[in-house]
């Protein structure tokens, strides 16, 4: 049983570290003999070539870094404010603000209206908000964290707040939010973590290569490299040099880095994404 | 009305704080409810912004609809994705609901917690990664794939323009990518089942299959159906992701990859057919509310805490 499951989780985790093998791989010795996971040359030229062009690389880290950043602090005010007043039974329009949420998730316009709305009516095409805010809101998340604060925060604690003379905010900044930081964190990780991996507003929205996500460089660099080669500062080169480009491993090296980050993260997270799910399935 | 905005004005620190939320949810959510009109008309984008985009299409009733349908699309994609999700739930439920069982009844709960952080390893990578992945182990020239086959003698095989292979890569880079996560579901309510039901049971002679069999999945039974029942639900959605990256956007697999979120992004980007993607869309969202609504009651009747609504 041992082995079954190990066998399972190395298969997990096999492709990431092969990945790694390829990019510390020499370009020459992959074009002979292939990907392999005992490569007969090491090279670090993938990643010298990496750092060289950096500047298109660190743009695309800089957008991601930015787009996470704020996009996982406007989702969190939006979704706790939202989810917190309907959570209080004193608020008389709670019920219809609830349907108002749980309806998205039954009946959405697809995919095209959408676009047509972010383009046409809010001109957020080649904006940082086109991949900030389609992704703020999430009624499942709302759903989450609702119970979050019905389960963790008593009615009683709030009712005596009041009775001590505080209002509706400041209640909720600091009696909610301290007691309710578990739940919040999970669905802060959740954003986060959907953010850093997103592409696909990035496809729809995002012609500017200067507002190009990391995960969104990834998939235009996969059918040529010319694009770094076009936007980084030693565009001059000679077209020799052109040539002894490390395209597959550095490739391969961008995939790393862009990896790492959630690599070196998660572990330390997991506790709150397995909280994050056991608690999602629990209802009031 | 006096009444109205005297609760208005109650509440207000209450609707000031759903304000926000309320307004995306109109913009991002409500609004685009009203683009699926374009559904219905010979859409044609103009300059001066959606509304005007929406007018001054002309009306074709339901030639969208008919044009779709009358193709070999529309079935393709509605087999596509009917076929990779219930391939995916099926097998999907066996192996996480195996793994939760494996991972459970490992002794050393270190190394339990080590296996398992391995495997909700793909579930935090995004499917550009995961398409690169992919692509280590099926390039022609290079991959390890071929290199394997190469040992036995087989002729490398040029993955991304062979359609007969990619229904069996992309279940299987599904399921590669999901299991871990799901089985942690399974998992967190076996670990709630009482140790005491199991202390019994090997007094009574049983062994770890009988156990497993007559404890564990009689008492997981109602998590699995409604998480199946959820995910039939949503059976008419595919992971874009998948079929986008996965295939590498190859054009000679689109028969074995088309799946409806592609061909609807497709007709955006590429073939630039507004109103008939939009169709497959609103088809598409018609349909997969029917079964939410439909899997949702049904959810209700065994366990009304885990439905939806």
């Amino acid at each position: 049983m041992n082995i079954l499951a190990g066998l399972f989780a190395l298969i997990c985790v096999f492709p990431f570290v092969f990945v790694v093998i390829i990019s510390f791989t020499d370009e020459k010795a992959l074009a002979r003999d292939g990907y392999r996971l005992i490569p007969k040359e090491w090279s670090l030229a993938a990643y010298q070539f990496v750092w060289q062009s950096g500047d298109t690389l660190l743009r695309a880290y800089g957008v991601t870094i930015l787009v996470t950043v704020l996009g996982t602090i406007i989702s969190l005010i939006l979704m706790s404010l939202y989810a917190y007043a309907i959570s209080r039974k004193s608020f008389r329009y709670r019920r219809f603000f609830s349907i108002f949420a749980i309806l998205t998730m039954l009946f959405n316009g697809g995919m095209i209206p959408t676009y047509m709305v972010v383009s046409q009516l809010l001109h957020l095409k080649d904006s940082i908000w086109a991949l900030v805010l389609p992704l703020a809101m999430n009624a499942f998340y709302i759903m989450i964290l609702r119970t979050f604060y019905s389960t963790s925060v008593p009615d009683a604690v709030i009712e005596s707040a009041k009775i001590d003379g505080a209002g509706e905010f400041y209640t909720f900044m600091k009696i909610v939010i301290p007691l309710s930081l578990p739940g919040l964190a999970t669905i802060g990780l959740f954003s986060t973590l959907g953010y850093w991996n997103d592409w696909f507003n990035a496809l729809l929205y995002i012609d500017n290569p200067n507002l190009v996500p990391l995960q969104s460089m990834l998939m235009r660099i996969e059918s040529s490299i010319q694009f770094i080669q076009q936007n980084s500062a030693n565009s001059s080169m000679s077209l020799a040099a052109m040539q002894s480009i490390p395209q597959d491993t550095s490739r391969m090296a961008m995939v790393v880095l862009a990896t790492l980050p959630i690599i070196f993260a998660y572990p330390f997270f997991q506790r709150y994404f397995v909280q994050g799910l056991t608690v999602g399935a629990v209802k009031e | 009305m006096t009444a109205f905005l005297k609760n208005l004005i109650r509440n207000r620190v209450m609707l000031f704080m759903v304000l926000p939320g309320a307004i995306w949810f109109f913009f991002f959510s409500y609004l685009p409810l009203v683009g699926t009109v374009a559904a219905f008309k010979q859409y044609r984008f103009s300059r001066e912004g959606f509304w005007a985009s929406l007018m001054k299409s002309e009306w074709v009733g339901w030639d969208n609809f008919k044009f779709l349908f009358s193709t070999n699309d529309a079935w393709l994609i509605t087999r596509n994705t009917l076929f990779y999700n219930l391939a995916i739930i099926i097998l999907g439920l066996v192996f996480a609901v195996g793994l939760a069982i494996l991972l459970s009844e490992l002794v050393n709960k270190r190394l339990a917690k080590l296996y398992q952080t391995g495997m909700f390893l793909p579930y935090f990578l995004s499917w550009v990664i995961v398409g690169y992945f992919a692509f280590s182990f099926l390039s022609m020239d290079r991959g390890m794939l071929n290199q394997i086959i190469g040992w036995f003698g087989v002729e490398p095989i040029q993955w991304y323009s062979e359609a007969k292979y990619w229904p069996y890569i992309l279940v299987f880079v599904a399921l590669w990518k999901t299991i871990g996560y799901n089985s942690i579901v399974y998992l967190a309510s076996i670990l709630g089942i009482d140790r005491s039901l199991y202390e019994a049971a090997m007094i009574d002679g049983a062994n770890k299959w009988q156990q497993i069999r007559n404890i564990t999945i009689p008492l997981l039974s109602p998590i699995i159906i409604i998480m199946t029942l959820l995910a039939v639900g949503r059976i008419f959605y595919a992971d874009f992701g998948l079929f986008y990256q996965v295939p590498r956007d190859s054009g000679t697999l689109y028969a074995v990859t088309n799946v409806i979120d592609t061909y609807v992004y497709r007709g955006l980007k590429t073939s630039g057919e507004i109103g008939m993607s939009t169709a497959a869309g609103l088809y598409q969202s018609v349909v997969g509310f029917v079964l939410v609504i439909i899997s949702n009651y049904v959810v209700r009747k065994i366990d009304k805490d885990s439905s939806l609504f």
